[in-house]
């Protein structure tokens, strides 16, 4: 109960679920970046990711629940800080905090939409959404031939420009705040961590982004 | 030097409130902030006009009665420094300044630039303190602290409570306020005892007080005019977890 | 009429002992029948009332800041005494009994002090039990410095903020009892009246600053703890809101006030910089261990930058008139020496009220990142006050209106002559004489609330019926009326100057008159000028708003029409003690080399005045002074 109503117990929730996320999307980066290997790569990546049969589920549940956690719980933390604070003053003058850390929200809500619409593209495989050319032999869509067709369009690539964006934003301040959370920051520690964190961040940003612009210039090709 | 304040003028909690200009013609650069008020004041009050309400005591930078926001920050940002102790040579001659109240659900406006921080008791109220009565306890010796764990609890103790950690933080949260508080006594032998009951307690206070939740922005510390440190709340932080595994 | 301080006979050492054990005690069923009420909430008032709240009475506690921890407590810096002798240099109870009664010029009571040094070994216990972060040493035990007045180090600082640590320690033990609905808090409440029903306290009328609501509230017994008066000065170290009103309410329903001449003015002061000036900021006197005090010799030397006049034509007026203890002199004479050199034109800074305070030698000495280490926020302080950087170029300092020895008289059972009404801490008279040594405040106000009111009350409440008289009596209503009337009278007035002028000008008179140094002739016109102020304040003052709003310059006002009657008492009480002693010196009575002298034969006594009326002659009553324990002597710093 303390956990999950009290002010700093769903922070120690966002925390976590932070942890978790953030590992995840590091570890799915490390996996995207097969498309630089080439077209067996990555679909030996998928194919192999598939094989681990219940596991996928197990872990598919995992990240779920952690996302609907972070989800719940950040929209309502951030809707008690809203009641908390009246109408702004006339003048408002930041001394400390940055933009990422002011659009945790936006930013959240955001990344929200976009993994939606990731999994409909890339997971869910839609019709109309991509290119799903069936592999015979693996029973398994050519992932590498689905990645360098979704972004042949503009509009995808921008969405996915945009997104990284976001992530960046949110994981700059997300990174280092889950350190101060967990009490695990002190005055020597949080200029260092808050380093960290836009780093983390900006090599998020970096890797994402790698695949649809080595895509658009021509540097990944079927 | 003349300058052109805009100053928060309101008549209750329930009134809507609005800023008002007001001319100060001659201001001197040693006059404190407040002194240019009670100046600006005295020109009100000989033309029988409602003078500009606003909370100051000890005029030392220790009471942590003066609650201005001034030019959109807190005591108005310079390094640790509360507005009493802010002096006018840090403006120029034809500045527009804006003083406004602490604004947070929290604290409601009472006239003006005066705010009622009530909450803030609530939360000391909730445990705040060490439950030892007077007399009968230990000789003041008879447990030695270590100078690192004495100075650390001093850092937190600096705490004036003057509430610019509400007023600056951009959810309206007290948890530098309570983290100095529980951080202070959570290290010492005498304030371990209750270490767990006690951050259980403010921190649920807060809360119940109507204040925001911690979103880890540090604007408190920027411009809290002690420089109280936010490592004291992840100190809050880790209590409150050793609280939970309790 | 010859006063009687009831304090116990016999042996010295062990008479608060007996004492204790003689006093009548409540049976605690019988506790929570009571009600107490505790005006002020500093050191003693908040420390009475949590220890009350503690004990099982009911208590509410008023003040009139928005917090309980704002009291002006909190601005002390340097520390607090205590008879610990930790650091074995030969300190013991018998001695801080000694340096105590020596430093206040010997017009305090002994028994009163010995009290107040036995029980200072408590409170250092009691301050680390909850949770005061004193400064230790690296073995973890706490650590002490020297401070003036005394020859062995006794004193527990928290680094300059030991008033703070001690008042939040006591806040702490408060909103422990509020939380555990014994004490009840009324903040931004003003005392405006004391209820007396048949010459017995039974309550208080206040104002509730925030909506000008007049409310009763009854107590079975009544404490004020609401610090001391010298904004009197207008210019003080004193908090803005420190005033006279809620102990001079006591006085006009009969309590005597004592030894009102006796105001400290503290020597290192930031000097004032203008005439829009609202206080003064007191820096530590610690300063003075590392800083030289002088000013140029000649007069047309003050113009010139420091830096630019040579050693030779300096004079360092502390080190020429007192070789063995040279800047270190104590409080009272240190002023004093400032104010003669400014009076001799030799003063220095805007207005020509000040003198110099130079750190360059000891930069010399020392390098300046020591003297960084050691006064460091003083430097940062002063520059923010003055734009000068005191490594660079000497501070300028000069003495300002700080502590009031002086109080409502109590016996010694801190219950002042009307039953029922007890004072603490600053606003009494008791232990620090003629003049207070530093260090002691703040050990008197704890000593007060937490070890001292909780034995003492009981003697009084057992002789009351709980809750004989509320708040529905007529003399409640009476005096609700009467405060009403005096708001509306203050409101009405309309006329064209506002309090904070007519505070100004009363404060110039008596630093003037009445200030560091007194005349028969100064105070003779202090005396003709305070009533005709007064007068015109009364036809002429404009306080604009209504009651019923949160309204500053309405308390501004009262609490100014209660300085300018008490001035008056204050004025007459130094004209009246024809001799000089601690911090109140009279030029007619000084040695030929212009040091105070005391006259033990006449005025070994306290002057306990009693309120007629406002320009009515005041009646005096004395309580005799005897020492059975020290002896008396001449102080001497030379």
């Amino acid at each position: 109960m303390q956990l999950t109503q009290s002010s700093v117990g769903r922070k120690i929730i966002m925390a976590v679920t932070g942890i978790v996320l953030v590992g995840f999307v590091c570890v799915h980066l490390l996996g995207n970046s097969s498309m630089f290997v080439g077209a067996d790569a990555i679909n030996a990546y998928a194919q192999k990711l598939h094989s681990l049969g219940p596991f996928v589920w197990v872990f598919r549940l995992v990240m779920l629940v952690a996302f609907a956690l972070h989800i719940v719980f950040g929209i309502q933390l951030t809707l008690e800080n809203k009641a908390a604070t009246p109408e702004a003053n006339v003048q408002v003058k930041r001394l400390k905090t940055g933009f990422g850390a002011e659009t945790m929200i936006v930013s959240g809500l955001v990344m929200l939409a976009f993994v939606i619409y990731h999994l409909l593209h890339f997971t869910v495989q839609v019709p109309g959404m991509g290119v799903y050319e069936m592999n015979e032999a693996t029973n398994m869509v050519n992932v590498y031939t689905m990645v360098v067709a979704g972004f042949k369009s503009v509009l995808t690539v921008i969405i996915y420009l945009a997104g990284m964006f976001f992530l960046f934003l949110h994981v700059s301040h997300g990174f280092q705040s889950l350190f101060q959370t967990l009490g695990l920051s002190n005055d020597k520690s949080l200029p260092v961590t808050g380093m960290v964190s836009k780093l983390v961040g900006f090599v998020l940003l970096l890797g994402y982004i790698a695949i649809p612009l080595s895509i658009v210039f021509g540097c990944i090709k079927l | 030097m003349k300058l052109k304040l805009h100053v928060w003028r309101q008549n209750g909690p329930n009134d809507q409130g609005k800023l008002e200009t007001i001319d100060a013609p001659s201001v001197s650069p040693d006059q404190s902030f407040l002194e240019m008020l009670d100046d600006v004041n005295q020109t009100l009050a000989l033309e029988g006009k409602d003078v500009i309400a606003f909370d100051h005591d000890c005029r030392e930078g220790i009471c942590g009665m003066c609650s201005q926001v001034i030019n959109g920050v807190p005591h108005g940002g310079q390094d640790r420094t509360t507005v009493c102790q802010l002096h006018m040579r840090k403006f120029k001659d034809g500045d527009e300044i804006f003083i406004e109240p602490w604004k947070a659900r929290a604290f409601p406006v009472i006239k003006d630039l005066v705010v009622d921080r009530n909450g803030l008791e609530k939360i000391m109220q909730a445990g705040g303190y060490t439950s030892c009565h007077t007399g009968g306890v230990a000789d003041g010796n008879a447990l030695p602290i270590g100078k690192p764990v004495a100075d650390y609890s001093m850092d937190a103790a600096e705490c004036i409570g003057c509430g610019a950690c509400v007023a600056s933080c951009p959810n309206s949260s007290a948890m530098l306020y309570t983290g100095a508080k529980v951080a202070q006594l959570a290290v010492l032998p005498q304030g371990k005892i209750e270490a767990a009951k006690r951050v259980m307690a403010m921190t649920e206070a807060a809360k119940e007080n109507g204040f925001g939740n911690c979103s880890n922005h540090y604007e408190c510390q920027a411009s809290c005019p002690k420089g109280v440190d936010v490592k004291f709340i992840s100190k809050l932080n880790r209590e409150y977890m050793k609280a939970l595994v309790k | 009429m010859i006063l009687d301080g009831k304090c116990p006979t016999g042996p010295i050492e062990t008479s608060w002992d007996r004492h204790r054990f003689e006093s009548k005690l409540v049976n605690p069923s019988n506790k929570r029948k009571y009600k107490v009420l505790c005006v002020g909430t500093g050191l003693a008032g908040g420390a009475a009332a949590a220890s009350l709240g503690e004990l099982g009475y009911q208590v509410e506690a008023f003040c009139y800041q928005d917090s309980a921890r704002r009291a002006h407590s909190i601005a002390a810096q340097g520390g607090i005494n205590a008879a610990k002798n930790y650091p074995n240099d030969g300190d013991s109870v018998y001695r801080l009994f000694y340096d105590t009664i020596k430093g206040g010029d010997f017009r305090a009571r002994e028994a009163d002090v010995w009290r107040l040094a036995q029980v200072s070994n408590n409170i250092i216990d009691q301050c680390v039990a909850q949770g005061v972060p004193f400064a230790r040493d690296y073995a973890g035990y706490l650590d002490n410095r020297s401070f003036g007045g005394a020859q062995v180090s006794r004193t527990f600082y928290a680094r300059g903020q030991t008033g703070q640590q001690l008042l939040l320690g006591a806040y702490s033990a408060l909103s422990r009892q509020v939380k555990a609905g014994t004490v009840k808090l009324h903040e931004r409440r003003e005392m405006l009246d004391l209820v007396v029903v048949d010459g017995v306290a039974k309550g208080i009328t206040c104002r509730n600053m925030v909506n000008g609501d007049i409310e009763s509230h009854w107590g079975d017994a009544v404490i004020l703890a609401t610090g001391g008066y010298v904004n009197v000065f207008y210019l003080s170290t004193n908090a803005m809101g420190c005033s006279v009103t809620a102990a001079w309410k006591a006085a006009r329903k009969g309590a005597y006030m004592a030894n009102p001449c006796y105001t400290q003015i503290h020597p290192t002061c930031i000097p004032q910089h203008g005439d829009q000036q609202s206080k003064l900021t007191l820096m530590s006197e610690s300063l003075r261990n590392d800083g030289r005090c002088w000013v140029p010799k000649k007069t047309e030397d003050c113009e010139k930058p420091a830096g630019e006049i040579a050693d030779d034509d300096r004079d360092y007026y502390l080190e020429r008139k007192y070789p063995s203890f040279g800047n270190l002199a104590p409080r009272d004479i240190a002023s004093r020496a400032a104010k003669e050199q400014c009076d001799d034109e030799r003063g220095v800074g805007p207005g020509k009220r000040g003198v110099y305070l130079d750190f360059a030698d000891s930069i010399k000495r020392l390098s300046e990142d020591t003297i960084r280490e050691r006064y460091g926020n003083l430097f940062e302080m002063y520059e923010k006050i003055t734009d000068e950087n005191a490594y660079k170029q000497p501070m300028r300092i000069y003495p300002a209106p700080h502590y009031s020895m002086g109080g409502l008289w109590v016996d010694y059972n801190c219950m002042s002559n009307v039953p029922g009404l007890f004072v603490l801490g600053e606003a009494n008279f008791s232990v620090h004489g003629a003049n207070r040594l530093g260090a002691s405040a703040l050990m008197q106000g704890l000593a007060d609330g937490y070890f001292v009111i909780p034995y003492t009350i009981a003697n009084y409440l057992v002789t009351v019926k709980p809750g004989e008289v509320k708040a529905d009596h007529e003399a409640f209503k009476a005096s609700a009326d009467a405060v009403k009337a005096d708001i509306d009278k203050l409101l009405s007035i309309n006329g064209t100057k506002t309090p904070s002028e007519f505070h100004r000008e009363l404060g110039k008179i008596m630093w003037e008159k009445v200030g560091m140094a007194r005349s028969d002739e100064s105070l003779k016109e202090a005396l003709k000028l305070i009533p005709a102020l007064r007068d015109e304040f009364w036809k002429n003052v404009k306080v604009v708003g209504t009651n019923e709003q949160f309204n500053q310059e309405l308390e501004n006002a009262g609490r100014l029409a209660d300085f300018f009657e008490f001035a008056e008492i204050l004025a007459k009480d130094a004209l009246n003690r024809e001799e000089s002693c601690g911090g109140h010196f009279r030029t007619e009575h000084q040695t030929n080399d212009g040091e105070a002298m005391r006259n033990d034969e006449d005025f070994c006594y306290v002057a306990a005045w009693e309120f007629k009326g406002a320009g009515v002659e005041p009646e005096l009553h004395k309580e005799p002074l005897k020492f059975d324990n020290v002896k008396l002597a001449v102080r001497s710093y030379k």
